[in-house]
């Protein structure tokens, strides 16, 4: 399907208030923990104070003398419940060391929040005091929370492994062997960093929670679980526990955000379910905000070495990348795989040959385990170009926006396959960089900076410069199979139009906060012409849709809404063949317009679709052959991945006495193809760009060396309130995709893939004539602080 | 004080709720256990959320920090009070929707109740003034933009 032009359209594009709204504004949404289960047992989790440890001995005696109390376990005492470890999807490499991982640690915590044994009990309360009456006796050992010390096997964090490398992944692309180390030797410029990513607590604002229950009878299980992945999650508990699949039901409620963090089967779910099974009672669990910041999954975690290499006019004519992942204590769901899905993307939307090294190495740490962040090895990949082409900038002594000009993609080379064989679907990086500048005002502030950053002032202002490319729509689901991930990247749907003429969506997509039911109705209505309020979206419960692959990696409309689509068709399909019998004329003799049939050049001579439905489901007078009801049902696995882009600009000032930096203004151009409805475009905008903008300034997941997180609470991790940040000022290109049918590409990551190399690059840019090169995430007033002085005093002494 | 328990009669949204409590009970955990209105939501146990915002006696408090026992005798309104009986949306919640000042609506209750007690502290708030005044209400998914569009929105109604 390809499209050059986009259609006329009287539904999408449309601003259209969000259907989800209501229920949501009104405290009658129900999240997982305002679910009503009668009768349900309450699970606390006894969590390793130690970073690395052996269980010398676990006595829940105490516990079990407590008030309320229904049982208390070891990890020793629930081995037999589990049929396989817990799931990592994502063997990267066929040699990738993963060690067993058990919802419940038997002999050894690696991270502290590890669990080391579980109380039920009838209510919350009794259930967390009771807890803390487990008595566990622990050896502890030196902790390990620096990667390059990981790498050094110091300390082995699981000895059974002989090592904490997890695996390398390796990529090569070369022109001609030594294509690589050729254009470093022969190039005119060559630029060498080195970046830290630093762990974040994803944060969504509703902890998780999770309750299973299990019918009394026959062995049905319902899990009820603040999850982004119910249909996932369903296959893996059942492979997890040895639950026949049939009988797993996974129903996610109202669920309050996720950024992945709720993109993975957690110890607690696989615990909620096991113990419901063997008691026969409900079994539910909340999260406490501590409690999930050292049992929820951490983001990024990675040191970043680049090097770039270019020709007399700044052209990149080669790169190296060399990272070191941090995977924490065990390999979560997808975990491995994040370096992979940065690595296609280090060259962000500039040309680069076929000159390409790069590789990955993961290692074990003492902390809790990472796994996909907002953006997943895309903001990490964006970050180290981003930042790496002001380095050469400042080196050519150009303007960073010039040097990114003279390195994009030319416009009119799309479809573009890059060094990596992937093909671009399309791409103006330009237009995006010029609508930016122009609503920056670029060259204004270009000459205030000039005016204000003379030596001694206190206020210096940055403009900061980013573009990106992302890769999403994850995923056709050949690449997939290629780089090793264990499921497809399809999505299902079924669209049915009801005998009153209402139509049912059923969606394999998991929303949570991104408004699918009122973009998918808008799909609906604008395929058939129908209302938006008459359509009705139906997800995130396996018993309703039993196929989907979930919401994660901006793969929720590029994916789900064109099954949607293709759905919709299938249903005109059936629709004009019931029609073209009812007005005896042929099939392709009918135009649809405004959700009637028409015989073309009959006036009058019509059907509308509600009549069609209703034909549909009394079948009285159906063609030969055709079955009742008016629904289609399709499953899509996109051709490629879809490649939103944009530029990012900021303005920033820096008081160089208190290191405090102000973003002053914030500018994102975005383009994410044809957009659906630009009100929920632009909200997935702001709210990414002040993710990534909190990554730049505020947040990080702190560590002492004994492997402790300093940061537990949200009084301590930085999550940026509203007097923290600026408004957005938000733009857009449209450049459809030709990929898919509706010409989309998906948003809801690039908005934090652009913000953190564009706020650091203003960062850095203020500071640069005081001699900093660089400045570490988060740029708080403390770093910021440090890094003048160290290039002051690095200058006084080097004069 | 585990065991020994007190009796408290709140009025919630109009109605007057009389049960036995543990001293420790936090308001929230009673709005939610005890009354069994869930839009109140906890997202934090440090006070620093917001999300469990609601009104005591006409104005907002983190009801995290508040001891069921202390509301004795005083008057609750939560996010499920706010609208009218007939369905009809309080301006703040419209201007959240109208905004699109919402996207997982898990702080949403909280940040509504936050606003409306911020305007009828000052009406004609600034953008800085919005600002400033929800600085104790977290938000991870709008960037905070168009909660702050809905609030000055509101205050313009």
């Amino acid at each position: 399907m390809t499209i050059t032009e986009v259609p006329e359209r009287t539904v999408l594009g449309t601003r259209m208030l969000r259907k989800e709204d209501p229920a949501l504004l009104t405290g009658e949404a129900k999240y997982t923990a305002d679910l009503p289960i009668p009768g349900a047992l309450h699970l606390a989790v006894v969590r390793s104070p130690y970073a690395h440890a052996t269980i010398d001995s676990v006595d829940v005696s105490g516990a079990l003398a407590m008030p309320g109390v229904v049982a208390a376990y070891s990890g020793a005492d629930l081995v037999d419940l589990w049929a396989a470890p817990m799931p990592c999807a994502w063997p990267v490499t066929p040699d990738m060391k993963n060690p067993a991982h058990y919802p419940v640690a038997v002999s050894r915590a690696v991270y502290a929040g590890d669990g080391v044994a579980v109380v039920l009990a009838t209510s919350a309360t009794a259930a967390v005091d009771a807890a803390e009456r487990v008595q566990v006796e622990y050896t502890p050992h030196e902790a390990v929370t620096d990667l390059e010390d990981a790498l050094t096997d110091r300390v082995v964090i699981h000895p059974e492994l002989g090592t904490n490398q997890s695996y390398t992944w390796p990529l090569l692309i070369e022109e001609t062997p030594g294509a690589v180390d050729a254009a470093f030797a022969a190039a005119a410029y060559t630029v060498k960093e080195r970046f830290v990513q630093q762990r974040l607590i994803p944060a969504a604002m509703e902890p998780r929670a999770v309750a299973a229950v299990p019918q009394p009878f026959g062995g049905d299980m319902t899990l009820y679980s603040a999850t982004q992945i119910p249909h996932i999650l369903k296959i893996m508990t059942a492979l997890t526990l040895g639950i026949p699949e049939h009988q797993m039901r996974v129903v996610a409620p109202a669920v309050g955000g996720g950024f992945g963090s709720k993109l993975n089967v957690y110890a607690e779910e696989l615990l909620c379910v096991a113990l419901a099974r063997k008691h026969k009672l409900p079994v539910r669990w909340t999260e406490e905000r501590s409690e999930g910041s050292m049992s929820t999954i951490h983001g990024r975690g990675q040191i970043q070495h680049i090097e770039l290499a270019a020709d007399e006019q700044g052209k990149l004519t080669a790169m190296r990348v060399r990272l070191i992942g941090d995977m924490g204590g065990y390999l979560q769901l997808v975990a491995p795989g994040v370096p992979l899905l940065g690595a296609f993307l280090y060259a962000g939307v500039y040309e680069l040959p076929k000159a390409y090294d790069f590789s990955c190495t993961s290692v074990f740490t003492n902390m809790v385990p990472t796994d996909a962040y907002r953006g997943a090895g895309r903001p990490e990949a964006t970050y180290a170009i981003e930042r790496s082409m002001d380095s050469l900038a400042a080196q050519m002594g150009i303007d960073p926006l010039e040097l990114r000009r003279r390195n994009f993609i030319a416009t009119d080379k799309y479809p573009y396959e890059a060094f990596t064989g992937l093909v671009y679907d399309s791409g103006d990086h330009d237009a995006a960089a010029t609508k930016a500048a122009g609503m920056l005002d670029y060259e204004g502030l270009r000459a205030k900076q000039a005016a204000q950053n003379v030596p001694g002032a206190r206020k210096r202002l940055g403009i900061g410069v980013s573009t990106y490319f992302e890769m999403c729509g994850l995923a056709p689901s050949r690449v997939l199979a290629s780089l090793n991930y264990s499921a497809g990247g399809w999505e299902a749907a079924t669209v049915r139009v009801l005998p009153t003429s209402k139509v049912q969506v059923v969606t394999g997509t998991a929303p949570h906060g991104q408004g699918h039911e009122t973009a998918w109705s808008m799909i609906v209505a604008e395929k058939l012409g129908v209302d938006p309020a008459d359509v009705d979206v139906l997800h995130s419960d396996t018993a309703i849709a039993p196929y989907g692959l979930d919401t994660y990696g901006s793969r929720s409309l590029p994916v789900g809404g064109v099954a949607i689509a293709q759905a919709c068709d299938v249903v005109i399909d059936k629709a004009r063949q019931i029609a073209a019998h009812q007005l005896e004329a042929a099939p392709e003799d009918l135009e649809y317009v405004e959700a009637t049939f028409r015989v073309k050049g009959t006036p009058g001579k019509e059907m509308p679709l509600a009549a069609v439905a209703f034909e549909a489901f009394t079948a009285h007078n159906l063609p030969d052959g055709l079955e009742p009801n008016l629904e289609g049902h399709t499953h899509y696995d996109p051709p490629n991945f879809s490649w939103p882009f944009g530029t990012h600009m900021c303005a920033v000032e820096i008081d160089v006495e208190t290191g405090q930096v102000e973003v002053l203004q914030y500018v994102a151009v975005d383009d994410c193809g044809v957009q659906v409805n630009p009100l929920i475009v632009d909200g997935q905008v702001h709210g990414g760009v002040v993710q990534g903008l909190a990554q730049a300034l505020f947040e990080e997941a702190v560590y002492d060396t004994d492997g402790n997180l300093q940061t537990s609470t949200l009084a301590e991790y930085l999550v940026p309130s509203a007097a923290d940040v600026p408004s957005i000022t938000t733009g857009h290109t449209v450049t459809p995709s030709p990929t898919n049918q509706l010409g989309v590409k998906g948003v809801g990551e690039a908005g934090t893939i652009g913000a953190a190399p564009c706020i650091i690059n203003g960062v850095v840019d203020a500071l640069s004539g005081l001699g900093v090169h660089d400045v570490p995430m988060p740029a708080s007033p403390l770093n910021v602080w440090n890094a003048i002085q160290a290039a002051t005093s690095n200058q006084e002494s080097n004069p | 004080m585990r065991g020994a328990h007190v009796e408290i009669s709140v009025t919630v949204n109009g109605v007057t709720h009389t049960h036995d409590v543990e001293p420790r009970t936090l308001l929230v955990q009673y709005i939610r256990e005890a009354v069994g209105l869930t839009g109140t939501n906890i997202g934090c146990d440090t006070s620093s959320c917001g999300a469990c915002s609601l009104h005591l006696n006409g104005e907002a408090v983190k009801s995290c920090t508040v001891l069921a026992a202390q509301a004795d005798g005083q008057d609750v309104v939560t996010i499920e009070g706010l609208a009218d009986a007939d369905g009809t949306l309080h301006p703040m919640q419209q201007a959240f929707m109208e905004n699109h000042g919402l996207q997982c609506g898990y702080c949403t209750p909280g940040m509504v109740m936050a606003a409306t007690s911020l305007l009828k502290e000052n009406p004609h708030p600034t953008e800085h003034d919005v600002r400033i005044g929800l600085e104790g209400n977290l938000c991870r998914c709008t960037g905070y933009h168009n909660i702050v569009q809905a609030v000055l929105a509101a205050a313009n109604a």
